[in-house]
């Protein structure tokens, strides 16, 4: 994956599968301290102590761990060249938070890439997911759920035109507004 | 810059309008497991939403679908009319979109080079 926000959208879509009514998606950048903090938490199925650690061999891969594939190889090799990590904790029945880091400055550490799009497709292709989206950048954060989403629209589908021209322009300036209103790393 | 505020003037203007149909409409849905969004899923997903804004089409349902088997022929788009068979397209591009979209969605005329299979319910 080129961008950090394909990894997210993969991760999200993980927990959809393992069930997850709800799922929170935390970044936290802190150019000072050198890390991004990718997390992702569900309430999904989970995973029992062995498949944990089945998940991330892409070449253990049966056909009931077949719904985490590459994915989490794939990141986790991606963390690792940028001398971060990823972590699954996970409890069965309960849910699963993947935290994958990866040193800020770090040459090789991807860009995160088109993040606007990722949260759109999350939030318009699920309607039914509960999502919510954290996002630290140094000193500015920004909060955005879908419950808060839906309940203003009160019942208006979010593919509806003029609401999706404002969710783009919504997502646009509040994470441009995070990088302190620049052209970030992405443009 | 864009706020919920707005969202809430908005969804006043577009209750007065009363055309909007929340049911029935066609659906479009994308693979998004990790080999659709390799090959480029995230785009396809873009341009399936710019083009439903672009055309004002009130009654599509964007829906995003995991690994479904056919990693080989992601991008995949699905195109469900109400009462007609799923089409499902494959290797699909963000240029394709357009005219999977005018062509199926709107006027009804499956893209038949694009196709890969028809799935009847």
């Amino acid at each position: 994956m080129r961008e950090i926000s394909l990894h997210i959208l993969d991760l999200v879509q993980n927990s959809i599968e393992a069930g997850a009514t709800a799922a929170k998606l935390e970044i936290i950048e802190d150019e000072i301290g050198n890390s991004m903090i990718i997390r992702v938490s569900d309430n999904g199925r989970g995973m029992n102590k062995k498949m944990r650690q089945l998940v991330i061999d892409p070449f253990i891969t049966t056909r009931t761990t077949r719904r985490v594939g590459l994915g989490l190889p794939l990141m986790d090799m991606s963390t690792k060249r940028c001398g971060g990590y990823l972590n699954i904790d996970s409890i069965q029945g309960q849910g699963t938070v993947i935290e994958a880091m990866y040193q800020h400055s770090h040459f090789d550490r991807p860009p995160m890439g088109n993040l606007v799009e990722t949260i759109k497709s999350i939030l318009v292709a699920n309607p039914v997911l509960q999502f919510s989206y954290h996002h630290i950048v140094n000193n500015k954060s920004l909060s955005i759920s879908s419950q808060e989403i839906t309940d203003t629209l009160d019942g208006i589908p979010l593919t509806q035109p003029d609401v999706l021209i404002w969710l783009h322009g919504y997502l646009s300036d509040n994470i441009a507004n995070l990088y302190g209103g620049a052209e970030d790393e992405n443009n | 810059m864009k706020t919920i505020e707005d969202l809430k003037r908005l969804r006043e203007q577009l209750k007065t309008k009363n055309n909007l149909r929340h049911e029935g409409g066609t659906q479009v849905i994308v693979g998004m497991g990790t080999c659709g969004i390799a090959a480029g899923a995230r785009q396809v997903m873009t341009a399936v939403l710019e083009e439903v804004a672009k055309r004002k089409l009130e009654d599509v349902k964007v829906w995003q679908t995991g690994c479904i088997g056919m990693c080989e022929q992601e991008v995949l788009l699905d195109v469900v009319r109400p009462g007609e068979p799923r089409i499902t397209y494959g290797r699909v591009t963000a240029a394709d979109v357009p005219k999977i979209i005018a062509e199926h969605v709107v006027n009804g005329r499956i893209v038949a080079e694009l196709a890969v299979g028809k799935i009847v319910e």
